[in-house]
């Protein structure tokens, strides 16, 4: 079944958001609403971090390109099919795979979008990643591999790899799932996932790895990651007889469209408090900015996802790209911080591995 | 201190205050609070889904938006949440009905 879209991207629909600086300006007060929180920064500042530093890259995170064959209501990379032109070139993917053959401390290669497989270099990159040793992700959002004849094979691809597939599954139920990915999602999501189980993936004693990701379909928190993931894997075994490895909870970011939703659905101020009140300086620590540095599809450097879709880029400004990739000035930086990192600081945490404590 | 409207969400944000009247009894029962509402033999999503519930029966506009958000936070899903009304509905509607056994053995009593 073909997906009915949420949206269109910001930039389609000619949204101011569709300008970082705007969502910047929005997260400080100083435009459309005039809500002002504490600073993010200061509050890490007491902590004793001053500045927040690095501890070290050991997940090379890449954004391959925006394409999707989705349009999410809460997607924070307002990715999308209109998106064609924002994909990684080969040149680029080269690039990646030198730095990762020279950096050891690098461990683990997430590979994000969009629907990272729709860039053409995809497989051949992912080839030569398997012979670097590291751990490979893939950020799949499973109806690309029932969306079209050509990616049917994608879950025999994983397992010949041992690609390590993480995908968004946002609730067990069709009407929670379809609300924020789609129509159509839930079925077509329930189809991979059984082709995924199908070649191995989250059986016992594969080693073949399917983890999900949970995201509020709102403008809530997640709960307990230990809670949600019993709830979920009780409820897929017991309607579709799906079995998975983990359950990341993730919380919504208030950047881009996620951003949109909240200041158009009224909840923008009550969110924003919410993620306030929740800071736990005990993530901290934890904070995937530490151990991460993020590829943008065009080689900019970030200090994670959610900065790259800002357009912060990392400091200093020598190695801010792949090209002057300077792995000493990067462990030694300070991270760029604003008002959406209480994001990842609320309740738990929140990572691209899901909860942090 | 005047106010408009005897319900106003900002009242909940300033629950914690209630200690200023009284200090050791309001810490108890925060602290009391919080331990009935952990994950125990009953799971969070659980004790979320008994709040709402008992937030219909009080009626308490405060705990059913607290209650809501918390039943959706824990994973509960709309259906699971209007059963939870359901129930307290039920319950009341029981409670009521109930006492008819008395009305009708008063009734009985009197009449020939």
């Amino acid at each position: 079944m073909s997906i009915h879209q949420k949206s269109k991207s910001l930039a389609t629909l000619g949204n101011e958001l569709a300008s970082t600086f705007i969502q910047l300006e929005v997260l400080n007060g100083h435009h459309v609403i005039e809500a002002k929180f504490p600073r993010f920064k200061e509050k890490v500042t007491a902590l004793g971090f001053d500045p927040l530093t690095p501890t070290g890259i050991e997940i090379f995170q890449i954004n391959i390109g925006k394409l999707c064959n989705q349009t999410c209501a809460h997607c924070h990379v307002d990715a999308g099919p209109s998106r064609k032109d924002e994909v990684m070139s080969k040149a680029h993917l080269e690039k990646c795979l030198e730095i990762i053959g020279a950096t050891p401390s690098i461990q683990t290669v997430d590979i994000t979008g969009g629907a990272p497989e729709m860039n053409q270099h995809f497989r051949w990159f992912v080839e030569q990643l398997s012979q670097t040793g590291k751990k490979i992700t893939d950020r799949c959002n499973l109806t690309i591999i029932v969306s079209n004849p050509k990616y049917h094979d994608l879950p025999e691809f994983f397992a010949r790899h041992r690609v390590n597939v993480v995908s968004s599954l946002p609730y067990f139920t069709k009407s929670r799932t379809d609300a924020q990915r789609g129509d159509g999602v839930f079925d077509d999501s329930i189809k991979a996932l059984l082709m995924l189980n199908a070649v191995g993936y989250g059986q016992e004693g594969t080693g073949l790895e399917l983890d999900l990701v949970y995201n509020p379909t709102g403008a809530f928190l997640p709960g307990s990651q230990v809670s949600l993931e019993g709830q979920f894997k009780q409820q897929l075994l017991h309607r579709y007889s799906i079995v998975f490895n983990q359950l990341y909870c993730i919380t919504n970011l208030p950047i881009s469209r996620f951003l949109d939703y909240l200041l158009q659905s009224g909840n923008y101020e009550d969110y924003m408090q919410e993620l306030v009140s929740a800071f736990n300086p005990a993530t901290v620590p934890g904070l995937m900015c530490r151990n991460t540095i993020s590829v943008s599809w065009d080689g900019f450097l970030y200090d994670c996802d959610f900065n790259q879709m800002l357009d912060v880029k990392v400091e200093p400004a020598h190695t801010r790209h792949l090209d002057s990739f300077d792995l000493d000035a990067l462990n030694s930086r300070s991270i760029l911080l604003n008002q959406h990192c209480y994001g990842c600081t609320a309740g738990a945490g929140s990572s691209c591995g899901g909860a942090i404590k | 201190m005047t106010k408009e409207n005897y319900f106003s969400k900002d009242e909940l944000k300033r629950f914690g205050t209630i200690t200023e009247f009284q200090e050791t009894m309001g810490n108890k029962f925060f602290d009391w609070y919080g331990e009935v509402m952990k994950e125990g033999a009953l799971t969070v999503r659980e004790k979320a889904l008994i709040a709402l519930a008992v937030a219909h029966a009080t009626q308490c506009p405060y705990c059913i938006d607290a209650y809501s958000s918390a039943c959706l936070k824990h994973g509960a899903d709309e259906e699971q949440m209007m059963e939870a009304v359901h129930v307290a509905a039920a319950i009341r509607a029981g409670t009521s009905l109930v006492y008819s056994v008395q009305m009708m053995d008063h009734v009985k009593k009197l009449s020939m």
